[in-house]
């Protein structure tokens, strides 16, 4: 290899391909295609207005703050998920369903004995811990059959996964409660005086949360650790069960935190529809962030953009009126072409494309 | 091509980012010799194997085959063995959780159906024929790791090729495995077989090696005849420089008898763990280094397993410093100073995605606990001072150690240990598969360790390389301690009459 000089197009051609090789590269391609489809489009997507609600409060409104709104609960889903499918190279399929479990204990303490309670007959922070509590248990549950019992995570969460709604409904006897407090609506809809939606503010919270779990515990060091290589995590003093146990745990708390949002979002809950489905989102979201599901190395941000790239996906095809019943057939396309984007094995040979496409000129230049 | 070359690599370049792994090598194999591939850890011998076995795609140079007149363009693995190139890796790359015989067919069935009966019929007769003591219905990662390795060749020798490639294939095989695994590589030669031969050990070179191949730094150095090449001069091309005498290391850092008084750094009566090994007693002090010696599968592994926790322990009384202590789990052990590198580097060292940075603080972040996490920038650091410190080769901090040599492997996990600063650090076979210059760095190291009033443990299945470092041998056999040796006892003759049992004869 020579040791020239290298020209200039050489190295802003070398920096893109510093950006390709980067893990976040697929989420915000992906999110730049949607972005600029949708300005081709209709470019009226991207505006943004300041409306009046109900109540007579001001509120913005505008696709882009229903995508913010709406991905809350999945980017914060999506932060769990990234550490359980990191330290157990599997996946948590039980989430929709122990949201319904946390979303139906919020309600059963705020109700009590009764299932439309004119006055609440708990505190809402009450509500709120017992929640997470609960939620945390489940995890825990989880955890435990991965950890310990070492059952592949997708058949231990298969649980959950199938009583969880029966269990939700159990707890509330079966009935459907209505909270009319209108503070416990603040969470998931719009706190008075605030123009921005409540989860949107409640995803940031856990995001500075789990940033500052990351920057100030090992947690990644040791989930990455576990997850590549248990003998040697445990040779090294880590005890792996403990490690796994924890990340469904946390996973847990997202879970209670997304079922909060859930069941504020409509003072009520359907147990059966209730979050369904989204823990194919979640684990989507974790591969659309880049992350082997396999386990091992994660990164936290391109997780959590997935996230809000599967709702920016969502969104778009709201507002071309695709019937919500076609929609899984529309995003399964979407996801295909973004999976396939994102394998080594493409990228790979893109790489090698680009290679060939950079030179060729270069040959030619320099010949005349 | 000439006559009688069977294999002719022209000119062949491979590079990684930031690393030239090969410059324009030449290669050459003819029918029927048996061809030594040499050079240190980096030198490019796994990677010139892995270019010729399809692992790694060549980025210039041409390869030969006899029997084509084109040039032959090998993608992948199956490339490789559709031209009759097979090989026996370092590592066993083979499944463990399928029967030795299903190992030995795998991918070379034609068709979807299987005749089972044929198959384990077929695998008995050539497993009976090599000698290899294992059933073809056994799962193979029920046999011991050389019975893995000899069914690996077994498997390549039965795929009739043309150029086998043992790639440090006696690296966890005992002596008489050794002489089995030399005869049937001279059977080999004599049936005109091409074999291709990567070791670390010099004796076999010259035990069973025509030709030799020296590669340094990328580079190739030179094509010799056996005869024509004495053992120096073979060490001092591998090492591009004049070897300073082996036998001097010990001399160099000597510091003197051991101290004898007060209680022993670690002391443990009647030890056991569940990997099945005898009660045993052991105790090592201050400034001492001592050894576990015993053919393979003697439970010199399984004895240091169980004084650092990593087996589960089901007996037994340990004391350190005199004071009792319990070992439940390696972070018991860690927490009393204790360090403790492993047999199986890949199994149980790296943690192979994570960077170099990573895997150099591990032990020590652990130590820290999850609390208190040792910042990048002083992570940075300490990686720094043990890169320059042991001179691991790597491209940076944050290069992933599973795209390091075995060697420099081998050193960041040295730099992990040492990082903690233990009291005790346990070495298992650390220089196993690694190049000749390493390995007198780790014998030195280890005897530095000791002169700074550290103790240490050092297995070996080299007996030279514990005669040069250890002041005091433990001798197992059939996973029973028979012996201990120190002091004039300390010699060849003695530490094999010790292990053969030679007190009954």
């Amino acid at each position: 290899m020579t040791q020239t000089k290298t020209p200039l197009h050489q190295k802003t051609g070398s920096a893109l391909k510093a950006l390709v090789r980067k893990q976040i590269f697929i989420p915000l391609a992906a999110l730049l295609i949607l972005v600029v489809f949708n300005l081709i489009a209709d470019p009226s997507f991207f505006a943004i207005e300041l409306g009046y609600s109900a109540a007579g409060d001001p509120v913005l409104s505008g696709y882009l703050i229903t995508i913010l709104d709406n991905a809350s609960e999945l980017a914060i889903l999506a932060i769990g998920m990234t550490l359980v499918t990191a330290a157990s190279g599997g996946q948590d399929i039980s989430v929709g369903a122990t949201i319904a479990i946390a979303g139906s204990v919020v309600l059963r303490v705020l109700c009590g004995t009764e299932s439309r309670p004119e006055m609440l007959q708990a505190p809402i922070w009450v509500a709120f811990l017992v929640c997470c509590v609960v939620s945390m248990l489940f995890g825990a549950f989880n955890g435990t059959l991965v950890a310990y019992f070492k059952i592949q995570p997708m058949v231990a969460t298969l649980i959950m996964f199938t009583a969880g709604r029966s269990i939700a409904a159990w707890i509330n006897n079966n009935e459907l409660p209505i909270i009319s407090d209108a503070v416990f609506g603040y969470f998931g809809n719009f706190i008075p005086g605030i123009p921005i939606p409540t989860p949107v503010f409640i995803a940031v919270a856990c995001m500075i949360l789990i940033a500052l779990a990351l920057k100030f515990t090992t947690l990644g060091l040791y989930t990455q650790a576990v997850g590549i290589n248990p003998h040697a995590s445990r040779l090294n003093g880590m005890d792996p069960a403990v490690v796994k146990l924890v990340t469904y745990v946390i996973l847990g708390l997202c879970v209670a935190v997304a079922g909060f949002i859930k069941v504020s979002r409509f003072s009520s809950i359907n147990y059966s529809v209730v979050a369904k489905d989204i823990e194919m989102d979640a684990i989507l979201a974790v591969a659309l962030g880049g992350n082997a599901l396999s386990g091992g190395k994660f990164n936290m941000t391109a997780s959590i953009l997935g996230a809000y790239v599967i709702q920016f996906l969502t969104t778009t095809l709201y507002k071309f009126n695709v019937v919500s019943s076609a929609l899984p057939a529309y995003k399964a396309v979407v996801v295909i072409i973004l999976v396939v984007l994102s394998a080594p094995v493409f990228r790979e040979k893109m790489a090698a494309a680009w290679k060939e496409l950079t030179h060729n000129p270069k040959i030619k230049k320099e010949a005349a | 091509m000439q006559e009688g070359v069977v294999l002719q690599m022209r000119g062949i370049c491979k590079y990684f980012p930031g690393v030239k792994a090969l410059q324009n090598v030449d290669f050459t194999l003819r029918e029927g010799e048996i061809h030594a591939l040499m050079g240190e850890n980096g030198a490019g011998k796994s990677t010139l194997i892995k270019v010729l076995t399809g692992v790694y795609q060549k980025d210039e140079g041409h390869v030969f085959i006899k029997g084509r007149e084109k040039e032959a363009h090998i993608r992948s693995p199956q490339d490789a063995q559709g031209l009759g190139i097979s090989t026996v890796y370092q590592e066993i790359t083979l499944c463990p959780n399928l029967t030795v015989a299903e190992n030995m067919y795998i991918g070379r069935t034609a068709g979807a159906m299987t005749n089972w009966h044929q198959m384990n019929a077929g695998a008995k007769k050539i497993l009976d024929s090599l000698e290899i003591p294992a059933s073809p219905q056994q799962q193979l990662g029920s046999c011991s790791i050389a019975v893995q390795q000899m069914v690996a060749i077994a498997r390549a020798v039965d795929m009739e090729c043309k150029v086998l490639i043992l790639d440090e294939p006696t690296s966890s095989l005992d002596e008489q495995e050794v002489v089995k695994l030399f005869k049937l590589m001279r059977d080999l030669r004599a049936k005109g077989v091409g074999i291709i031969f990567v070791t670390h050990f010099l004796d076999q070179v010259y035990e069973v090696c025509d030709r030799i191949t020296v590669l340094r730094d990328g580079q190739l150095v030179g094509e010799y005849v056996i005869e024509d090449l004495p053992r120096v001069q073979l060490v001092s091309k591998m090492l591009g420089k004049e070897l300073d005498d082996l036998s001097d290391i010990k001399k160099e850092g000597e510091t003197g008898p051991v101290d004898e008084t007060g209680a022993p750094v670690l002391e443990a009566r009647g030890l056991v763990s569940e990997a099945g090994i005898k009660p045993f007693d052991f105790h090592i002090r201050r400034g001492e280094v001592n050894g576990f010696t015993g053919l393979l599968g003697s439970g010199r592994s399984e004895c240091v397993r169980a004084i650092f926790g990593a087996d589960r322990v089901t007996g037994g009384q340990v004391s350190m410093d005199g004071k009792k202590v319990r070992i439940k789990k390696p972070l018991d052990a860690m927490k009393q100073g204790v360090g403790y590198l492993p047999e199986d580097r890949k199994r149980d060292g790296i943690v192979g995605d994570l960077s170099v940075r990573e895997n150099i603080i591990l032990a020590m972040q652990v130590l820290k606990g999850v609390f208190h996490p040792i910042s990048r920038a002083q992570a940075e650091k300490y990686a720094d001072e043990y890169i320059k410190l042991l001179e691991i080769k790597t491209a940076s901090t944050e290069t992933p150690i599973r795209q390091l040599s075995g060697g420099n492997q081998q050193k960041v996990i040295l730099a992990r240990w040492l990082l903690t600063n233990p009291q005790y650090l346990i070495l298992d076979e650390p220089t196993r598969g690694i190049d000749i210059g390493t390995k007198i760095e780790i014998q030195k190291l280890a005897l530095k360790l000791a002169a700074e009033g550290k103790s240490v443990t050092f297995i070996s299945s080299e007996i030279d390389e514990m005669l040069r470092t250890c002041s005091r041998l433990i001798v197992l056999r059939d996973r029973k301690v028979v012996g201990q040796l120190t002091g004039e006892d300390l010699t060849q003759s003695k530490i094999m009459a010790t292990i053969a049992g030679g007190d009954k004869s």
